[in-house]
């Protein structure tokens, strides 16, 4: 099955994170497609590289930019909401004339015509968190 | 899904909304994403329960809290075609509201109807 996912929470505040990156993870290891995970609201802040969790704790941005290049998944945050909340990738950094910018690897900035799109394109869209 | 006339296929898109217009951003976000997917001519839908019926609310003033009143957008989903809105009864009685409060005509559904609403989509976001 070709799967969308949505997540709408951010990293350690929510689950919703870790439960969808257990479920894309339990999904591909049964053999189904995932087409795109768009992260949306807070779901963008999992999309920083700046994030520094204790060791002891699970590092959430790390884990998905792994698993995304395991397996070549589409990370896509919103670029409203990113813009919002201060995620940038160089380009979007350099547009708005700011002096950094903290996209973690595997991720891309898109605009929310993603979502529809996985909406349209997947067989199931599964939104976590919200 | 149905077939739709230059060969591409529509999807059933609903999108129920649960929480209060300014408490959180979940309603304004939510509103963003049915404009954008508006745009992708696809059968939507919105549904609003619990607090979410709040959004709809007529007469919002939110200079107070700084924070801009969105609600008018919602006059404008009719150009954008969308113009499905399924309200829960049980929300509004429960908050003391009628059809008459909101800012735009909807349909008032029981519980169970909303039901057989959601049993019918392709795609249902949550927010």
């Amino acid at each position: 099955m070709k799967l969308g996912i949505l997540v709408n929470e951010g990293p350690y505040t929510h689950a919703a994170s870790d439960s969808a990156y257990q479920f894309v993870k339990a999904a591909l290891a049964k053999g189904h497609e995932i087409y795109r995970v768009f992260f949306y609201h807070d779901g963008v802040n999992n999309g920083t590289r700046l994030t520094v969790p204790p060791q002891d704790d699970r590092n959430i941005v790390k884990r998905w930019s792994e698993l995304a290049a395991q397996h070549k998944l589409d990370l896509v945050l919103c670029i409203a909401a990113a813009q919002r909340r201060g995620l940038m990738d160089p380009s979007e950094a350099k547009r708005n004339g700011k002096d950094a910018d903290n996209i973690a690897p595997g991720f891309r900035i898109s605009g929310l015509g993603q979502l529809i799109e996985a909406g349209i394109q997947a067989d199931r869209l599964v939104v976590f968190g919200g | 899904m149905e077939e739709q006339s230059g060969g591409g296929v529509a999807k059933r898109f609903l999108y129920v909304n649960r929480k209060a217009p300014y408490g959180t951003i979940y309603a304004l976000e939510s509103l963003e994403v049915v404009l954008i997917g508006a745009a992708f001519e696809q059968d939507v839908s919105l549904a609003f329960l619990g607090d979410g019926v709040y959004q709809l609310v007529k007469g919002q003033d939110t200079k107070g809290v700084e924070m801009k009143n969105f609600s008018p957008t919602f006059r404008a989903l009719e150009d954008y075609d969308v113009t499905k809105l399924y309200v829960e009864r049980e929300a509004l009685q429960a908050r003391g509201l009628t059809e008459a409060d909101l800012v735009v005509p909807v349909e008032a559904v029981d519980a169970e109807r909303m039901a057989e609403i959601m049993e019918n989509q392709d795609v249902i976001l949550s927010f």
